[in-house]
């Protein structure tokens, strides 16, 4: 080939290689272009052409290339496939409350909590807070790394200086404390427990912001052992509570939702339900569920336990205790439980031991040991020791501390002994905290060490004696923070990492546990798949201290005084916010309170006629501010007119007035943790004495997003019926609107100008039993994480504009059923309670897809109805023409918006990365609305089509159904006859008359909402029904 | 030629010659602008500067700056719009039906109705672009364009989109019978003006030249426009009220709306014409033009159709009741006895109770108590719209959701917007166009003036 290569001459110059030629070829461009004319003045060609250059290049030049920061994919992670999602087995922990769960990530991002059925305590339930805390992993208020003197210090310095003072104080004999709530990590207090071997002075006091302090007490009085046993509502035909918010708030309260929800199902076949008695001041969301619910003041809990001790003692014929005042309904409560023993359950709020001791007495004579409560498994939510706590603040006082450590806690803020430790800090030498931010106590401490986030870390917990559940994380460290049980042991001189040492841990604790492999990695990788291990408790053989009773019964009656007037004041936790940790999450912080439909608030809750004494009205959120004093202490707060709220009771909720929490839990409402008070040792919530009130007549408006309290007597919105009523009838309490029409009473259905659609594929649709909802909004948090929805701020809600797309409609009775229109507005004293989630019905005659001038919204072929975002103009005609409300529109860009900065999970880098990629975040000037999770509908449908199946039942769970953990919310698709929505609603094709199939619903507790206007929803709600003798209020 | 019976009232006073028409009429645009309207058309200027902050506002920030809420998605938008809309419906009717049927009393009143019409139709329009949360794609994607998104297409079934129909073919057919009147007249000024006058009136006048064809083609096509003006009134309103009778919310779900809503429709825009006619006669001086007559003429059309309104009221009631619908017999209790019966009762004050004055032949002869009469009923008519809108949606279904609506100073800012484009308009109308039809009330000076010795 190289013989090939020619050489080809461009000219006959080249050839003979002309040396002028030769001079010219030199150059790129040959000089003797005519560039410029002969007297070096630029031409008129030029001139264009340079002109020409100069804008095509100033023009690109001015189109700055957008900056990209791809990530190249050339070493794919293993298992992280784009946009498709990973879900891994952990355990949500805050402080002592923790839930076995999955998280589903995104590309190496956590992005949804959801419960792990295989756990045989939350059974796959959650709820709002743990539905949250995804958010608060990407709060960017998180300290980036640890710090000393509040400022920034790097790892090294902060351990070099700890590791020496610690050993300082050692030498000296100096006592150190670990103050933390409940943990429930064994591993990790393994590591506390080599830091304490290591510096022999350690103690670690425990606390908890919601302290049960009262159980275990009463159970080391009555047992001799301190605990609090597990609880099984399920097993309880009658549930008996004195105060006890356990679907709310109360020990466990997913878990007792699951069990409790159980016993609340009824169909044709299974016409039983328990029945629930409660005794509270405060209108708690197990109240509004109650069957029978009797307002009480907190001094009344004491002397209606003893009542009731007494009650039961009568029966059981035994000793019964001096004292007891028996309050509306406790004589057939305790008629019931006896009638029930053993398949009954009495439990109390109260932290009060000798209350408690009452009620373990109660429980053991009814012989619930061993069937509804189990002391065999004790739970270990909550080991705090308040007595504990206050010895730590008076010996810090004194000065005989020398180094403290708070460990994951914020005892400064929501501690009953918060003041005082916040004074005596200086007293201390060495203060560290693991806070994962400048919190009220980190912001007082001299060393931070921040703890990763759960969703960052290795860990385990153990909820309850022999159930275990993995932590195991899904993202790496976002920030420099270090696993604070990685830092005790470093401290302690161990450099071990603490993945390693929790396997280790597990290796020597657990492994032994099981029969099941010989290999560690086998049950290692099982454990960590399934999310949970689970053993079983150990058996104990308890016995009642009988005498316990009566030592408990004079306390009572010293402590309570019922009837000595004036106010009393019981503080409990909110459903979303609980205990106050959660506080820079906007998502639980909008989250509309259940019962008062408040949200970025407290408030003092005051029943109807102490309010009306006062002058004070809740008119559209706009209330009054009062003076309150509890102790001598006087703060100010807006009243909330609460029904059901006991005469002469004030309630308020903790978790408010933070001072540290960020910028979206800063300042809002009053911290009650003050106005705690000390019974016999232990924390209680209830003040019975010192409390008064005085109107300021200045107004506040409290933004809620349900300001109408009754349901006027509306049987097309709510149909309810008692267990009486519908042992004899399935369709008690059911509603059939009827038209005339040529000279008969048709149903509504019957006349329509609607063709109807055709499903031949799936026929999605939803069922929603009233009777299971307890309203605990777990779904409405679920429903803001999955589809993004935005975070409006009090000033909106105050507007009416939050963007929920599911809500819970909470409706009072009226206070007279029979009365006018105008009175059926106002709420009874104390009324029955209803919850009814709301979100889209997905009607198949949808009336906003009529109205919409460009058929934004639509139909599916499955029945859903759809809203195309990119096509909306906004005229928000769909959201008029929509009965039942739920459409919403975005009045604002609530996104990359300076003054919506509170919507963090859209207003800053770190925020964003909660986003769900696979639904939209909303355009200003659109509307949305309740999707059924059309992209988890997609999602399941692409996985059958790839394996080459039909969607399978219960593959397909939309986000509000798969968190609710009363299972209140079904879903599925009407076309598989086999489906559990099917079965439900007993779907029968009818053949009518002219050949065509009617789809015919036989379940007769199913109805639709509105029936009369003929929308045909796709969504069923079940008829509430109470457990009542008759119908009353 | 017409022949006018000597007993009817002489529609032109002062005996005037039809140079005097042409001088009277013609003075106004000729001479220097007067105090009093610089006056006037500033404050319009100005109070269309302010309204625009807040229309900017709308549009800069969203539809948020307005008191709108989950609930309650429209209010003093839509109340706006069909009040406009409204007010633009007396000058079709005077300028189209009066003609059809011939009644030439309306030619002293026809020019400014009409001019009216437009401005009102201008002003109305506004809202439903306005009011959309993308404005920018929603302008034209509410039209039946062909487009490259596919099938993409507007809803036929949606009672808005047959708005976009109902008020563009209202506004252009306004537009033409207006313009095509003032042809001859800007011919009568373009005849007396001289230099750049002559010239920007010789082009609107289209080169009239007032040769009997032409003459006779205009009757021709004024009349043909007159006809196929006619259904105009009746349906523009009626379709609007669609937006309300198709929907399923109690207080709107009314077969009774499009009659109900022409005859509101006509009581307001009489009203409004009278309120505007009543000013411009007294600033132009024309007295002899515009008559007691006219005037009376006006109020009987109001006391007509006012009580129709208040018939459809009772009736709207009446059928709630005998419906037996619990929702929309809350609605109707709701309207009287709600939180917004101040707005109700207003309504009915103001629409049912004040026309029912013009029984008496004195009141409806007085210009003072025409003028506050006017007024009232647009006062009326606004809140007539604000009661069917907000207080049926404020309270509809499902009482979780009842809400209260609350307008903020946008709500209002927007409205101003709409006064000062109106009204900046209407003067700059007043001034360089003939407020009168020079044409036709020439051709009735003979037969109905006022014969003076």
């Amino acid at each position: 080939m190289k013989e090939n290569q020619k050489t080809y001459w461009k000219g006959i110059e080249q050839l003979t290689n002309d040396s002028e030629f030769v001079k010219k070829n030199e150059g790129e461009f040959p000089e003797y272009l005519p560039v410029s004319d002969q007297d070096g003045n630029s031409n008129r060609r030029d001139f264009l052409k340079l002109m020409g250059f100069g804008i095509a290049a100033a023009s690109l030049a001015a189109c700055e290339a957008p900056v990209r920061k791809a990530i190249p994919y050339l070493n794919k992670p293993v298992d992280v496939d784009p946009s498709v999602p990973n879900y891994y087995a952990s355990t949500y922990v805050n402080g002592g409350d923790a839930v076995s769960i999955v998280v589903k990530t995104r590309e190496g991002r956590p992005i949804k909590v959801e419960g792990n059925k295989y756990s045989s305590i939350g059974q796959g339930g959650t709820n709002a807070q743990v539905e949250a805390s995804v958010l608060s992993l990407y709060d960017k208020e998180r300290l980036a790394g640890p710090s000393k003197d509040g400022a920034e210090a790097d790892w090294e310095t902060v351990d070099r200086e700890i590791t020496a003072q610690l050993n300082d104080i050692a030498s000296k004999g100096g006592q150190i404390r670990i103050v933390s709530q409940s943990v429930l990590s064994p591993t990790t207090k393994r590591a506390v427990g080599e830091f304490a071997a290591k510096f022999p002075t350690t103690q670690h006091v425990t606390y908890d912001a919601a302290s049960a302090y009262g159980i275990s007490e009463a159970h080391r009085r009555s047992f001799g052992e301190a605990m609090i046993p597990s609880y099984d509502f399920s097993k309880a035909h009658t549930i008996v509570s004195v105060g006890a918010d356990f679907l709310g708030t109360w020990i466990s309260p997913i878990e007792f939702t699951k069990q409790y929800s159980k016993t609340r199902k009824i169909n044709d076949h299974h016409r039983e339900m328990s029945r629930h008695y409660q005794f509270e001041s405060n209108l708690s969301l197990t109240g509004s569920n109650a069957d029978y619910r009797t307002p009480i003041k907190p001094s009344q809990v004491g002397p209606l336990v003893v009542a009731m001790y007494n009650g039961i003692a009568a029966k059981a014929g035994q000793a019964t205790v001096s004292g007891g005042a028996a309050v509306d309904h406790a004589t057939e409560a305790i008629n019931e439980l006896w009638a029930n023993r053993g398949k009954s359950l009495v439990v109390c709020g109260s932290n009060d031991p000798m209350v408690q001791v009452l009620i373990n007495g109660i429980n053991s004579m009814l012989g619930n040991y061993g069937t509804t409560l189990d002391a065999n498994v004790p739970v270990h939510y909550r080991q705090g020791n308040d007595q504990a706590m206050s010895n730590l603040v008076k010996e810090m006082n004194s000065g005989s501390v020398s180094a403290v450590i708070f460990f994951n806690c914020n005892p400064a803020y929501d501690s009953a002994e918060g003041a005082a430790l916040s004074a005596s800090i200086s007293k201390v030498g060495l203060t560290v905290s693991t806070s994962d931010r400048m919190d009220e106590t980190a912001s007082v401490v001299k060393y931070v060490a921040p703890d990763h986030h759960y969703l960052e870390q290795w860990n385990d917990a153990e909820l309850r004696e022999g159930h275990y559940s993995l932590v195991q994380p899904t993202i790496s460290p976002i920030f420099k923070t270090r696993q604070a049980p990685e830092s005790f042991l470093k401290w302690a001189g161990q450099d071990v990492e603490y993945y390693t040492y929790l396997q280790n841990n597990w290796r020597e604790n657990f492994f032994g546990k099981q029969t099941d492999t010989s290999s560690f990695q086998t049950f290692w990788d099982k454990a960590l798949y399934d999310g949970v291990f689970e053993t079983g408790g150990s058996n104990r053989s308890l016995s009642l201290d009988t005498a316990a009773a009566s030592a408990a019964a004079t306390s009572i009656a010293q402590n309570y005084k019922v009837g000595a007037g004036g106010f009393e004041l019981s503080l409990y936790q909110k459903i979303g916010l609980g205990d106050g940790s959660q506080a820079n999450n906007p998502w639980l912080q909008e989250m509309s309170d259940p019962i008062t439909k408040a949200t970025w608030d407290n408030y003092l809750t005051m029943s109807i006629a102490d309010a009306n004494e006062m002058g004070i009205t809740l008119k559209e959120g706009e209330t009054q501010l009062v003076d309150l004093t509890v102790g001598g202490t006087t703060v100010k707060i807006p009243v909330l007119v609460q029904p059901g709220q006991a005469n002469g009771t004030l309630g308020m909720a903790v978790g408010y007035g933070r001072t540290k929490a960020g910028r979206v839990g800063d300042n809002l409402g009053v911290d009650a943790y003050p106005m705690m008070t000390k019974l016999n040792g232990a924390n209680v919530m209830d003040v019975f004495a010192g409390v008064s009130v005085t109107a300021t007549g200045e107004s506040y408006r409290i933004a809620q997003t349900q300001t109408h309290q009754t349901y006027m007597g509306r049987e097309n919105v709510i149909q309810e019926a008692t267990l009486s009523e519908y042992k004899e009838d399935a369709g008690a309490g059911r509603w059939h609107p009827k038209i005339y029409k040529e000279g008969k009473y048709i149903k509504p259905s019957k006349i329509t100008l609607w063709k109807g659609h055709e499903y031949s594929n799936h026929h999605w649709a939803m069922t929603i039993d009233m009777n299971s909802c307890t309203g605990c909004s777990a779904c409405t948090v679920a429903c803001q994480a999955e589809n993004n929805i935005p975070v409006v701020g009090k000033e909106e809600v105050l507007n009416r504009r939050e963007m929920a797309w599911i809500r819970i409609d909470r409706y009072y009775s009226a206070a007279n059923p029979a009365g006018s229109k105008k009175e059926l507005e106002n709420a009874a004293e104390n009324p029955e309670v209803t919850f009814q989630p709301m979100m889209c019905q997905h009607c198949n005659n949808a009336p906003c897809e009529t109205v919409c001038p460009v058929a934004a919204t639509t139909h599916s072929s499955e029945g859903l109805n759809q809203m195309t975002y990119n096509r909306c103009i906004g005229t928000r005609y769909c959201a008029n023409n929509c009965p039942y409300k739920v459409r919403r529109f975005n009045w604002f860009k609530y996104h990359d918006n300076t003054q919506f900065d509170m919507n963090s999970s859209m207003n800053n880098d770190l925020g964003k990365m909660v986003l769900n990629p696979d639904v939209t975040v909303r355009a200003r000037g659109v509307m949305e609305k309740c999707t059924m999770c059309v992209q988890r509908i997609q999602a399941g449908k692409l996985t059958a089509k790839r394996e080459g199946r039909r969607p399978v039942d219960g593959e397909i769970s939309i986000a509000c159904a798969s968190a609710c953990p009363s299972d209140a919310i079904t879903f599925g698709d009407l076309n598989d006859t086999n489906s559990k929505i099917s079965q439900m609603l007993q779907i029968e094709d009818k053949k009518d008359g002219e050949g065509a199939t009617e789809r015919v619903v036989n379940e007769e507790r199913a109805y639709h909402v509105l029936e009369e206007i003929n929308v045909n929803p796709n969504i069923w709600y079940m008829t509430k029904i109470r457990n009542k003798q008759k119908t009353e209020a | 030629m017409q022949v006018t019976s000597p007993v009817r009232k002489p529609l032109i006073t002062g005996g005037k010659t039809v140079h005097d028409v042409t001088e009277d009429i013609c003075r106004q645009v000729e001479a220097k602008p007067s105090k009093l309207w610089l006056m006037a058309f500033g404050i319009s200027v100005v109070t269309l500067a302010i309204g625009f902050l807040a229309v900017a506002a709308t549009l800069w920030e969203g539809i948020g700056m307005w008191g709108l809420n989950k609930t309650v998605g429209w209010a003093w938008d839509i109340t706006n719009f069909v009040w406009w809309v409204g007010i633009g419906h007396a000058g079709t009717l005077i300028s189209a039906v009066l003609l059809l049927f011939r009644q030439k009393w309306r030619m002293a009143i026809n020019r400014a109705s009409e001019a009216m019409t437009i401005f009102a139709v201008i002003c109305a329009a506004m809202f439903p672009v306005l009011h959309m949360g993308r404005p920018w794609l929603g302008a034209y994607w509410a039209l039946p364009l062909p487009n490259t998104f596919g099938s993409l297409w507007v809803n036929f079934n949606s009672p808005l989109l047959w708005d976009v129909f109902a008020i563009s073919t209202y506004f252009s057919v306004s537009l033409v019978f207006w313009y095509l009147g003032l042809v001859p007249d800007f011919a009568t000024i373009r005849d007396r003006a001289t230099g750049i006058r002559k010239k920007i009136y010789g082009a609107l006048s289209l080169g009239w030249d007032g040769a009997a064809r032409t003459w006779s083609r205009y009757e021709s096509v004024s009349l043909i426009l007159a006809g196929l003006a006619t259904p105009l009134v009746l349906s523009v309103h009626t379709i609007v009220s669609f937006d309300f009778a198709t929907s399923v919310i109690p207080g709107w779900h009314t077969t009774i709306f499009p009659p109900y809503f022409v005859a509101g429709a006509i009581f307001s825009g009489f009203a409004m014409v009278l309120t505007l006619m009543i000013v411009t006669r007294q600033v132009f001086k024309l007295h002899d033009y515009i008559t007691i007559e006219h005037i009376e003429l006006m109020n009987i059309v109001i006391i007509v159709t006012g009580s129709i309104v208040g018939i459809a009221y009772i009736t709207e009631f009446f059928i709630a009741w005998y419906s037996g619908v619990p929702a929309e017999q809350y609605a109707f209790f709701n309207r009287m006895q709600g939180p917004y019966w101040w707005a109700y009762w207003s309504m009915m004050t103001c629409n049912v109770i004040s026309p029912q004055l013009f029984w008496s032949k004195k009141i409806r002869t007085s210009i003072a108590a025409t003028f506050i009469i006017s007024i009232i009923v647009n006062i009326g008519m606004w809140f007539e719209r604000f009661v069917i809108i907000v207080t049926s949606l404020h309270r509809d279904y499902l009482p979780s959701s009842w809400a209260m609506f609350y307008p903020t100073v946008y709500d209002m800012g927007v409205y101003l917007f709409t006064f000062g484009l109106f009204f900046t308009a209407f003067f700059l109308f007043a001034k360089f166009f003939p407020v009168i039809n020079m044409a036709e009330v020439k051709s009735i000076v003979k037969s109905s003036s006022e014969k003076t010795a």
